[in-house]
């Protein structure tokens, strides 16, 4: 009970403080006289968010600053972008990123044009496709403990369960702790474990793909695929040659954002992969781990500046191709 | 016109009715049936979890969840109140619930105000270097939060930055940074497209900024600022790494961090873990089934958030 009204205390006065704030601000500015009461009153409205601004481009900037420093905080040069490239460990964190982006990005892309021209107009759809959608809304470090169970070594672990119903006999798995491709150990391909992680942020986003691409297939106009099909295409034709070219765009725009937020993935890799350990850490994770319990804030500013440049090219595929879709319309 | 529904688009104030379609059959009877079977594998994993949490440990412990069915009576609500009060860091699971909600409300809320704020000076006051401006808050969207994290650390834990504001405020604040030039963006191309007569014959009548503002441009502007809130809630809600930066001790850590100690320390226990588990999907889930036209819209324009 006590926590209950403490929370509503602390969340009224933090709303209404900040409420205060800029009403009293606003107030000051209307006693000014001329041209000045105008100019401050554009300043109460953009002000706030100015200063929110700033304290995300500065420090972006001092993080740039930082890459260049060591542990102790003394210039270290390119030593921490040296290191990133050179070392093994550092190897895999970037390999398994290139995979991620690629496996995942296709995988629910893939998944939701098949569920979204499936589901079109077929009877249930807004149920089936709400269940697809549903994951979506839990955290990742919820769907981690979902799927952790789902993988369990124990005989509790559903996974598990259906390995073993197969013929001869077969072997308890620790699907999460296998860093290895089916047996092979190899430094381009990451392990067994990273694809199963991989699941469940495919299970994630397919949500995402399939409400977007089935609000786009909606808008497909219906005589163009009625003309192909007098033109005798069947439906498989018809949805290749007509349909999917006309959504291009929408793709695009599912696969990009896609890509973005799979590069930033990092409570799953804490939640399934203990912070990182049995070679599946990824970028957004070791810039956690290097910059915060490995207190190396130049290796982790390095590695945040690293998720900044593999982003960048993508936002401006998506940039292009938002604006290519606006002129198109 | 279709009502849009794209990422980064938060719609049109002034949605014209969507054109009725003939039918029109792209699918088969396989494909539908695989629709079915994916639907059912997508709800399979939550459902284990679901059932999970209600059964008596020893069940949970001793074999599948799948095992339930053969004798559904086998339930109990003991995981629950179990799970909170077991104690994480020394403080009980509740803690970390009532954490999340101190920690998601007014971080959801202050800086879309703040971002509608800026939206309308943006959209309908007139100052120099506007449109600049603009295009750069639009532009801060490519940088990810990872990039702010250790130099905001460092600011809020050096002088510039009063010590009592340490923890929960700090994570309002970092989370008001993240969300803002995506919130601006959204909320300028909604409140941008409200009719500018609307607004010019309130000035002729000798409205103030603020009055337009209060009056007129919120009021119209419920769905999208529904839409944007209820991502940034949920959001804020699931979130764990800009808790675990700015949050400093576990006494402000929300449920995410103690789930994740738990995974950690408690891996097999599962009579807790999936009853803590569901206990953190409870709020999104409210939200889906209750709001979920606003949800999805909200979740799809945000989807592009840095």
């Amino acid at each position: 009970m006590f926590e209950i009204v403490k929370s509503l205390l602390v969340v009224g006065a933090g709303i209404l403080g900040f409420l205060a704030i800029i009403g009293g601000l606003y107030w000051l500015a209307s006693q000014l006289k001329e041209p000045w009461r105008e100019r401050a009153r554009v300043a109460v409205f953009v002000g706030p968010a100015l200063v929110l601004l700033i304290g995300l481009v500065l420090p972006a900037l001092i993080n740039f600053r930082y890459s260049f420093n060591d542990r102790q905080g003394d210039w270290y040069g390119l030593g921490n972008y040296k290191f990133i490239f050179t070392d093994e460990n550092s190897i895999i964190v970037l390999r398994n990123t290139v995979w991620w982006g690629v496996v995942v990005t296709v995988f629910s892309t893939v998944i939701g044009i098949i569920i979204a021209r499936f589901a079109d107009r077929m009877r249930g759809e807004p149920i089936a496709k709400a269940l697809i959608f549903l994951p979506t809304a839990i955290s990742m470090v919820g769907a981690g403990v979902i799927w952790n169970f789902v993988y369990s070594p124990k005989q509790y672990g559903l996974l598990n369960s259906l390995w073993q119903k197969l013929p001869g006999e077969q072997e308890t798995q620790f699907w999460l702790q296998d860093n290895k491709f089916f047996g092979v150990e190899s430094s381009f391909i990451p392990g067994i474990n990273t694809f199963f992680i991989m699941v469940v942020i495919i299970w994630i986003q397919a949500g995402f793909s399939t409400v977007v691409i089935s609000a786009a297939l909606k808008g497909v106009p219906d005589d163009l695929v009625e003309a192909a099909k007098i033109d005798g295409a069947t439906d498989r034709q018809a949805f290749y040659k007509v349909v999917l070219p006309y959504i291009k765009g929408t793709i695009i725009t599912v696969a990009t954002t896609t890509t973005i937020a799979v590069l930033k993935i990092f409570d799953i890799i804490q939640t399934m992969g203990k912070g990182g350990s049995f070679d599946t850490s990824t970028i957004a994770n070791e810039m956690y781990e290097q910059g915060f319990p490995q207190d190396n804030e130049g290796r982790g500013a390095a590695w945040a500046v690293l998720l900044f440049l593999a982003v960048v090219p993508i936002v401006f595929v998506n940039a292009r191709n938002q604006k290519a879709m606006r002129e198109g319309r | 016109m279709t009502a849009t529904i794209t990422p980064g688009d938060l719609g049109q104030p002034d949605l014209t009715p969507m054109s009725t379609k003939v039918a029109r059959k792209l699918g088969s009877p396989w494909g539908r049936a695989m629709v079915w079977i994916l639907a059912a594998l997508w709800t399979v994993p939550t459902m284990g979890l679901f059932i999970s949490s209600f059964r008596p440990e020893d069940d949970i412990k001793s074999n599948g969840w799948w095992n339930w069915f053969t004798e559904p009576g086998n339930v109990t609500t003991k995981n629950y109140t179990d799970v909170l009060q077991d104690k994480v860091y020394g403080l009980p699971f509740s803690d970390f619930f009532w954490n999340t909600v101190r920690i998601a409300i007014p971080s959801a809320i202050i800086p879309i105000i703040i971002a509608a704020f800026a939206a309308y000076a943006f959209s309908w006051m007139k100052f120099k270097g506007r449109d600049t401006l603009f295009v750069i808050v639009v532009g801060l969207m490519v940088v990810p939060l990872q990039m702010c994290l250790i130099p905001l650390l460092k600011f809020f834990g050096g002088n510039y930055f009063p010590d009592m504001l340490a923890g929960t405020t700090t994570v309002w604040i970092a989370h008001a940074i993240f969300g803002m030039p995506l919130a601006i963006f959204l909320l300028k191309n909604f409140i941008g497209s409200l009719p500018s007569e609307v607004i010019e014959a309130a000035r002729v009548d000798g409205a103030t900024h603020l009055t337009i503002f209060t009056r007129i441009v919120l009021p119209l502007s419920v769905p999208a600022l529904a839409s944007l809130g209820i991502f940034q809630f949920l959001w804020v809600w699931n979130d764990l790494l800009v808790a675990k930066v700015f949050g400093g001790g576990a006494e402000n850590q929300p449920m995410t961090f103690a789930l994740v100690d738990m995974v950690g320390n408690k891996g097999n226990e599962w009579q807790i873990l999936t009853a803590g588990a569901f206990i953190t999907m409870i709020v999104p889930l409210i939200v889906f089934l209750s709001l979920q036209r606003y949800f999805v819209r909200g979740l799809l324009a945000g989807s592009v958030k840095g």
